[in-house]
């Protein structure tokens, strides 16, 4: 039990660090999605089944679809800012 | 003040807090104790008010009074972007069916997103209803719903998830879910009691009827949320599909 929690903590720290890591707004939207899917394995493991649901939905479903509508409507009014 | 006295000014700050947080850290109980207190109390409580789900029994028996303030701050949230959305004098918004179709998705997404739909659908529909009883609830049940709505979107399809989901009904139902939610609360001074008191009969234990006023707030939040998050993704949406900047063909 231990060594799965050791593992998913670790996960949550690799994902958090590749959102930061990721300089490309698309790129850091995806790892944000991966970033709520390691924490809900994380909230599952602490055995809090609540919080796990409450993260996916949010976090792996609602922000990054948030974020990329935000980074589409910006590419919109100012296209010649896209790469 | 120049950078150099912000800093130190920070530094000191930032030390004091660094202190008092490792002071307040050692004080805690280690992690993975079986030390818990409010917990005992808590699940002794759920139980005897006939709630399986301890987390929503906190969230509307026992807290309820918080899930209020809740409620007003995520339709506090929708209004504040709405307002930031709003079309400027410069922009008009272009509903014709001229306007520029999504792009083309691939047949895979499209299959997975209209076979994904009806599932999550249930899944949210479930989440909702049984949130006594399961983990789950309002609030994750409503946004799981909102999610299913918005599969048609990921599935490529603009037109059909705009004209299933008319903003000013969902707009309405929003409203209603919170004054739902606050009229069940008002109800129970109507008996006598507080404000929010579980004033229903309780039922048997995980039945689907029992826990007395949970399964109605349930459903008001439920309504709420996924009404909210609907209406919120969809001032997003307009911003990519539909306003134009003057000038525009």
């Amino acid at each position: 039990m231990s060594l799965l929690l050791d593992l998913a903590f670790l996960l949550v720290a690799a994902a958090g660090t590749s959102v930061v890591l990721n300089r490309d707004a698309i790129g850091q939207a995806l790892a944000l999605a991966v970033f709520g899917l390691t924490f809900t394995v994380l909230a599952l493991v602490l055995q809090a089944p609540d919080v796990a649901l409450s993260m996916l939905v949010v976090g792996s479903a609602i922000v990054p679809m948030l974020v990329l509508l935000a980074i589409a409507s910006g590419r919109k009014q100012s296209p010649e800012d896209t790469p | 003040m120049n950078r150099a006295a912000r800093i130190a000014v920070f530094a000191v700050g930032a030390l004091g807090l660094a202190i008092a947080f490792l002071l307040a850290f050692d004080a805690l109980p280690h992690f993975g104790t079986e030390s818990h207190p409010y917990g005992d109390r808590s699940v002794r409580a759920a139980v005897a008010q006939k709630t399986s789900n301890v987390v929503t029994s906190l969230a509307f028996d026992q807290r309820g009074f918080d899930t209020v303030g809740e409620e007003f701050i995520l339709v506090l949230a929708v209004l504040g972007g709405t307002l930031l959305l709003r079309a400027r004098e410069d922009e008009r918004e272009d509903d014709s069916d001229d306007a520029p179709r999504s792009p083309e998705v691939a047949d895979a997404v499209r299959l997975t997103g209209y076979l994904a739909m009806p599932i999550t659908l249930l899944l949210g529909g479930y989440l909702v209803v049984h949130g006594a009883l399961s983990p789950g609830g309002g609030f994750q049940g409503g946004v799981a719903l909102a999610t299913a709505i918005h599969l048609l979107y990921v599935a490529g399809d603009y037109q059909a998830l705009d004209k299933l989901r008319p903003v000013p009904l969902f707009k309405a139902t929003e409203a209603a879910g919170v004054s739902a939610y606050v009229a069940i609360g008002l109800a129970a001074i109507a008996t006598g009691s507080a404000f929010l008191t579980n004033v229903l009969p309780l039922g048997s234990y995980q039945k689907l009827a029992s826990a007395g006023t949970v399964p109605l707030l349930n459903a008001a939040v439920g309504v709420a949320v996924l009404s909210s998050v609907v209406v919120l993704l969809s001032e997003f949406l307009e911003q990519t599909h539909v306003v134009r900047a003057e000038g525009d063909a």
